[in-house]
């Protein structure tokens, strides 16, 4: 996932027109997870879900090519989508969770561009459905979900019933690779087409984002000669 | 009866131009196919960076197990399969996309996906009947079974037409019995599924005699009687399989002829012809990666106090090996461009393109080539390109003789009209103007405007010259040797790299135009590329054309002859040593 990263001339922001997408990583991982539930038959449908600008339909097309049964694209653009955050999204999934009677909304623990890791929870919370995040191993035991969980200490596993929101690992599964073949079947599977608004959703941030810049430029370091002349630098820093 | 011949190059060899397939570039996909493809592209790439293994491929001179089993999976083996018979469907310019993938990434495994689908079982997408389609295609499209283009023989490489490999029609006439021995064949040793030229003695209806005639068969490893030789150890492309395929009285069912019983040959020539511009297109994206890191390291390594991108000669080697990339990529996509549109004029530029695609950039390559580095490996890979399906020689001299042919039917027809000038006044009076033009070294009236982008119109200048003065050099070497043209290939030679660099200026021409026009943030850089490009060709071509002229360059060619013929006879150099021992 190498871009080179520019903030906005406004300070606004980062560059993101004319930046190459692809689907979060962690979210491939979600998706691989769904599948993989689908193909052990414990699960129906896997209905892949993607808010934004006409762009995201593509993502949502490498999700129905690894295996999803169907898309549903939320249309967010322009101002609002530019204030989209991870309670916008909740609010879309809780919404969408409970149109679709889904018994599971498994996504990826946090998008690699802006590391926020609060999706899965604040959908959970709004639906009042138990979550497990963190997720390296899943496991359907009729009506509940065996999770275990990687946390700072090691591996904590949870035992929780459906419905449920379970946020993915790294260590989950490896996605697979579309085949050319599943691309093409994906082409015949639909992707409907909605809006907030048809969710009764409101988007309006509770975040107003003030500036956003660069890291400092790293300054060049000094050469001390010896230790003497590093514990006198270090003195007149400050530091020590 | 004016027979209008699409081709460009066929016409620049009469000093015409026919801009049909060249301006505008191609653009031939619709919305559908370029979605299509863009979601194709990714997942591809992302295959070949991340699990291909080209090192261990070619280490192990095999493709890994594993890689094979997921490119498979993926639908490799079946790219330009009707969907309906469990392929991708893929046009052709939507397969050249992605064999540039592959050729920016592993050759090896290039060739491996290219002789089982660009020319081993092309014959029966092409020719085979609706049965044969449906009982083979479907695995051959999943990689279940493998195939192989069986034509070359000890005895017979360019000489394709001398091959000895024989199919004699069995007692009950329900099968032919093949018999005979095949060399240099890729996947020979993993194909399940060959085309096998052979030949067998037919009745010539015209004469009442018998003369072999070739017959293409589909031929099963079940039928019995196959077996192959042990991969042959090569200096490149280890990772592909070739070997020696050998017919021990083969029962092959009489269903299984492809094509027609005694059209074999033109079978061959329609597979290859068909398949060159993958090779093109392959060979674009290798240069492409080659290029990415000579310029990482030109752009790094300091010598001397400086970055040695900073100096001259790295630069000319960095501007070259980007200008022929360009070149070579713009001619895949016009010859896959025009296939799509469905001409069937287009064997001499991929020809053309075969040959250019094929010329080394890697000793432009401002590196060492350590073993392993990546880079050693391509310029072992690149060695065979210029040498199989049809050598760079006799593709030459395809494009130069094809070429001649047609303005040699021009000419008979010119004769012809001579000979009846009343009747053909207005063919006559349009020929004496041109010449009488020409004579005065004034424009016959050959242009380019309205095709290429105004800002390039000085180049575009040059191209349309170059085919003036191609076009006349063509015509005199007609007039002066005649059919014995044939024979002289010193002057075919520069015919061809003549008709080749011409090709290749009207390509970028084309492009460069397209990019101006459409406003690419790129089209400046565009146009440099093509500007140098039409410069340095302009100059190459007229150095052609006035040897061609000169009695020293006649001179030349008989020395060279006579060099020849002494190292020949002497089993090597002739001259004696500078120490006299």
């Amino acid at each position: 996932y190498i871009v080179t990263i520019r903030v906005k001339p406004d300070h606004s922001g980062v560059v993101t027109d004319g930046v190459k997408h692809s689907m979060n990583p962690f979210c491939e991982i979600a998706v691989e997870e769904a599948v993989k539930l689908k193909e052990k038959k414990f699960i129906k449908e896997v209905v892949a879900v993607s808010c934004g600008p006409t762009q995201v339909t593509e993502t949502i097309r490498t999700a129905l090519a690894m295996g999803c049964d169907r898309g549903i694209h939320v249309e967010v653009s322009g101002k609002d989508y530019e204030a989209m955050g991870p309670l916008q999204i909740a609010k879309i999934f809780a919404a969408l969770a409970k149109k679709e009677e889904a018994s599971l909304v498994i996504l990826g623990k946090q998008a690699i561009d802006d590391d926020c890791n609060q999706t899965g929870q604040m959908t959970a919370a709004l639906l009042d459905w138990p979550q497990g995040t963190f997720a390296s191993e899943v496991t359907i035991d009729g009506e509940k979900v065996k999770v275990v969980r990687e946390i700072d200490g090691g591996l904590e596993t949870i035992k929780i019933s459906m419905p449920a929101v379970l946020t993915a690992d790294l260590r989950l599964n490896t996605p697979r690779y579309a085949t050319l073949p599943n691309i093409m079947k994906a082409k015949k599977k639909k992707i409907a087409n909605m809006k907030p608004a048809d969710l009764g959703v409101d988007m309006v941030s509770r975040v107003e984002v003030l500036r956003v810049d660069e890291p400092p430029t790293r300054l060049a370091g000094v050469k001390v000669e010896t230790v003497d002349d590093l514990v006198a630098k270090l003195k007149a820093n400050g530091t020590i | 009866l004016w027979f209008v011949v699409c081709s460009f190059a066929v016409n620049m060899f009469k000093g015409q131009i026919n801009p049909s397939q060249v301006f505008p570039f191609p653009s031939v996909m619709n919305e559908e196919q370029t979605q299509f493809l863009q979601e194709l592209v990714p997942p591809v790439s992302k295959f070949f960076e991340e699990v291909n293994d080209p090192a261990k491929n070619d280490s192990l001179e095999k493709v890994e197990d594993s890689t094979m089993e997921s490119l498979k999976e993926m639908g490799a083996f079946g790219l330009q399969v009707p969907q309906d018979l469990g392929g991708v469907g893929l046009t052709n310019t939507q397969y050249a996309r992605l064999v540039e993938i592959v050729g920016q990434h592993d050759l090896g495994v290039g060739i491996t996906l290219g002789a089982h689908q660009s020319i081993g079982f092309k014959g029966i997408l092409l020719v085979g009947s609706p049965a044969q389609k449906e009982k083979y295609l479907p695995k051959l499209a999943t990689g279940e079974t493998l195939a192989a283009f069986c034509l070359t023989e000890p005895a017979s490489g360019s000489d394709a037409a001398s091959i000895k490999t024989l199919a004699t029609l069995s007692p009950c006439g329900k099968h032919y019995i093949l018999n005979g021995g095949k060399i240099w064949i890729s996947n020979g040793g993993l194909a399940e599924i060959f085309t096998v030229f052979a030949k067998m003695p037919m009745m010539d209806e015209k004469t009442g005699q018998m003369k072999d005639k070739i017959t293409a068969f589909i031929v099963e490893r079940s039928f019995g009687g196959v077996t192959h030789g042990p991969p042959e150890k090569k200096m490149g492309i280890k990772a592909s399989n070739t070997a020696e395929v050998y017919f021990e009285n083969v029962p092959v069912p009489i269903e299984n002829v492809l094509g027609e019983v005694g059209g074999g040959f033109k079978v061959a020539m329609a597979i290859l012809n068909n398949g060159r511009f993958g090779m093109a297109a392959a060979l674009s994206g290798t240069m492409k990666g080659v290029i990415t890191q000579a310029v990482d390291h030109a752009a790094n390594r300091v010598q001397f106090g400086s970055k040695i991108h900073t100096y001259g000669a790295i630069q000319e080697k960095l501007a070259r090996m980007t200008m022929l990339q360009y070149v070579t990529e713009s001619m895949a996509y016009m010859i896959s461009g025009n296939m799509d549109s469905g001409s069937k004029d287009y064997h001499i530029e991929a020809a053309i393109s075969k040959i250019f695609a094929s010329t080394d950039i890697l000793w432009l390559f401002p590196v060492v080539c350590i073993q392993g580095s990546g880079v050693e490996r391509v310029m072992r890979d690149l060695r065979i390109f210029r040498i199989f399906e049809g050598t760079n020689d006799i593709l030459r001299l395809f494009v130069a003789l094809n070429g001649f042919q047609d303005a040699g039917k021009h000419l008979k027809s010119l004769q012809k009209a001579l000979k009846n000038p009343l009747g053909n006044a207005g063919l006559l009076a349009g020929e004496i103007t041109k010449r009488a033009k020409r004579t005065a070294g004034l424009s016959t009236g050959l242009t380019l405007q309205g095709s290429v982008h105004p800002e390039l119109s000085h180049s575009g200048n040059l191209a349309v010259k170059a085919i003036e003065h191609f076009g006349v050099t063509v015509e005199d070497m007609l007039l002066k040797h005649g059919k014995n043209i044939l024979h002289e290939q010193f002057v075919l030679k520069r015919v061809a790299d003549s008709a080749i660099d011409l090709y290749a200026m009207v390509v970028v021409l084309s492009r460069a135009s397209r990019s101006l026009s459409q406003g690419h943030a790129s089209a400046q850089h565009e146009k440099i590329l093509c500007e140098t490009w039409c410069i340095e060709a302009y100059d190459r071509i007229m150095k052609n054309v006035k040897d061609l002229k000169s009695s020293s360059t006649t001179q030349v060619f008989k020395n060279m002859k006579a060099i020849s013929a002494a190292v020949v006879e002497n089993g090597g150099i002739v001259a004696p040593h500078p120490l006299g021992f």
